[in-house]
């Protein structure tokens, strides 16, 4: 994976999010106030510019300018905490011009450290954390996963470039994380939201679908769209 | 739903354009989304910024002016400004005293205000943050984002304002201010849900014999639906929400504010019905507000906010103003 994998990630995203801008501004008037989808519709749109602008040469400046512009360009809640997501896994990658299944499986992770650092949010909470949490979980489950098969594989004399560091390896690994993603989101509906502004609602948020979950998995989803090409 | 506007995705700016034409006291950026005061800084002044998503017009650029506000950040409606707003706005109005910064407690808005705050530090600019959160409706616990910011927004920046019209320091400007706060509650019912141009539809459904209680200001659903009742009644459930949290008593600073919908009658009859049943609690009436102030873009509704006085209180809450939203003594 490289700069170009991860800025067509950021693209297909962008693409993702506008398709699904007024589902996410729906369920946000159910239980928030109804900007989630025009807000990353806009910093998406804008990260995608500063991209074809800027042109960062590996995948952790990719991340840091993309962090860096949803925090200077989308306000509300999503803006910091997606913005920070993304500079907190663009800080993980380092230097690397090309980032290792388990390279993006650690970052992933540190992202998520990062949005819940700074929402004080956990699992449970009815986030964009419940979404996002499993999906780190299960890329790095399905990446260990094809790298005990790899060797497994190695051990009886095949090439373990074959599963886990391999295209559809790394696909199959991508799939586990967004599908991961879409059982946290729909799982976040008998929830009662405890952060955000869900959680002035009391007991009438549950039985809604998290529109900060919902737009995580989307923007997951759409990584595995690029990996599949 | 038809909205007077040109454009969903331009209304912050193409407001900002008018409160500009309107007000040549002000220097608006409507590009960058501030609102400072044509004069510039006051050497020695602490600078007060607020800001928040728009569609609460005038809060808060219509509290930008002498006695108020030094600046503010409107975010797109109901989204929080960003931090290069809330940087360049505290960096405008430093006048050598530092700067305070007014949130009101919303996710977004304490994210944003905070890491402003965080990089004004590392360039070297003081700022103390104030937050607002004198909405009842909402228990402050572990279990919610805490209470909400509301009306007590408009008593926090004229009275913290006018002490730092008086060159106070920056520390007692900020404890004035998180005096106000403390001593302030607000509660808010909406007999309609609001529109978004973005949403172009109500934000919640509501029928004709329902009204929403606690209320927020961004056309979020507030903690429970009741029954229509008459003006009397709908006041008594918000004035005892207020009572029941932080008892009434002595003077008191009342804001009757109308949610940006309901006719300036219709508040004055609540009015009526506030002063009574805070007569009857012994509280006295000794300032008000009675018009739109925190609205929330075209809600039918209304919003109780009661601020038990000091004599350094009333003091402040009298001293001159003069903004495009509040301006007497000047």
């Amino acid at each position: 994976m490289d700069a170009r994998f991860f800025t067509a990630w950021i693209e297909e995203a962008a693409r993702s999010l506008r398709d699904g801008r007024d589902e996410l501004t729906r369920l946000d008037a159910a239980i928030g106030d109804a900007d989630h989808g025009s807000n990353l519709d806009r910093g998406f749109t804008e990260a995608v510019r500063a991209l074809a602008e800027r042109r960062p040469a590996t995948p952790g400046a990719v991340l840091a300018l993309v962090g860096g512009t949803l925090i200077r360009k989308v306000g509300g809640a999503s803006g910091p905490l997606y913005g920070t997501a993304f500079r907190e896994a663009g800080k993980a990658l380092g230097e690397t011009p090309e980032v290792s299944p388990a390279g993006f499986a650690a970052a992933l992770e540190a992202g998520v450290a990062g949005v819940r650092r700074l929402g004080s949010a956990a699992e449970g909470d009815k986030t964009m954390v419940d979404a996002l949490a499993p999906a780190a979980r299960a890329l790095a489950e399905a990446v260990q996963d094809g790298r005990a098969a790899a060797e497994t594989r190695a051990g009886a004399g095949r090439d373990p470039s074959e599963t886990g560091r391999g295209d559809g390896g790394l696909a199959r690994a991508l799939e586990a994380a967004a599908a991961a993603a879409e059982a946290g989101a729909e799982a976040t509906v008998p929830m009662q939201a405890r952060k955000g502004r869900a959680s002035y609602l009391g007991p009438r948020s549950v039985g809604h679908l998290d529109p900060g979950a919902a737009s995580a998995a989307l923007i997951l989803r759409a990584l595995h769209t690029v990996a599949s090409r | 739903m038809k909205k007077l506007i040109n454009a969903a995705d331009s209304v912050v700016t193409d407001a900002l354009r008018g409160i500009a034409a309107a007000h040549p006291e002000l220097r608006v950026d409507p590009e960058n989304r501030i609102v400072l005061r044509a004069s510039g800084p006051r050497p020695g002044k602490v600078g007060l910024v607020s800001g928040g998503g728009s569609g609460h017009e005038p809060l808060h650029g219509g509290f930008v002016g002498y006695g108020m506000l030094d600046a503010a950040c409107p975010g797109e409606v109901f989204t929080s400004p960003v931090p290069d707003q809330v940087i360049e706005a505290s960096t405008a109005v430093h006048g050598g005293a530092g700067v305070l910064h007014v949130v009101k407690n919303y996710t977004g808005d304490v994210l944003n205000f905070q890491l402003a705050a965080e990089l004004c530090a590392e360039e070297g600019l003081e700022v103390a943050s104030v937050l607002v959160d004198d909405d009842v409706a909402v228990r402050d616990s572990l279990h919610t984002a805490g209470r909400r910011g509301t009306g007590a927004a408009v008593f926090v920046e004229k009275v913290a304002g006018a002490l730092a019209e008086e060159g106070a320091p920056l520390a007692e400007v900020a404890r004035v201010a998180r005096e106000v706060n403390a001593r302030s509650r607000s509660f808010g019912i909406a007999l309609s849900a609001c529109t978004t141009p973005a949403a172009g539809e109500p934000t919640f459904e509501l029928g004709e014999a329902e009204v929403e209680l606690g209320i927020g200001i961004h056309g979020e659903p507030g903690r429970a639906r009741s029954a229509m009742a008459g003006a009397r009644e709908l006041v008594r459930t918000a004035v005892e929400a207020v009572d029941e949290d932080l008892p009434v008593s002595g003077d008191v600073l009342v804001m009757l504010n109308g949610m940006g919908g309901t006719p300036l009658i219709e508040l004055y009859v609540a009015f009526a019905e506030v002063a009574g049943l805070l007569a009857d609690r012994g509280a006295r009436v000794a300032r008000s507000l009675v018009g739109n102030y925190v609205t929330s873009l075209d809600m039918q509704g209304f919003s109780v906010t009661v601020c038990r006085l000091t004599g350094e209180l009333t003091r402040l809450w009298d001293a001159p103003v003069q903004t495009p939203a509040l301006r007497w003594g000047r």
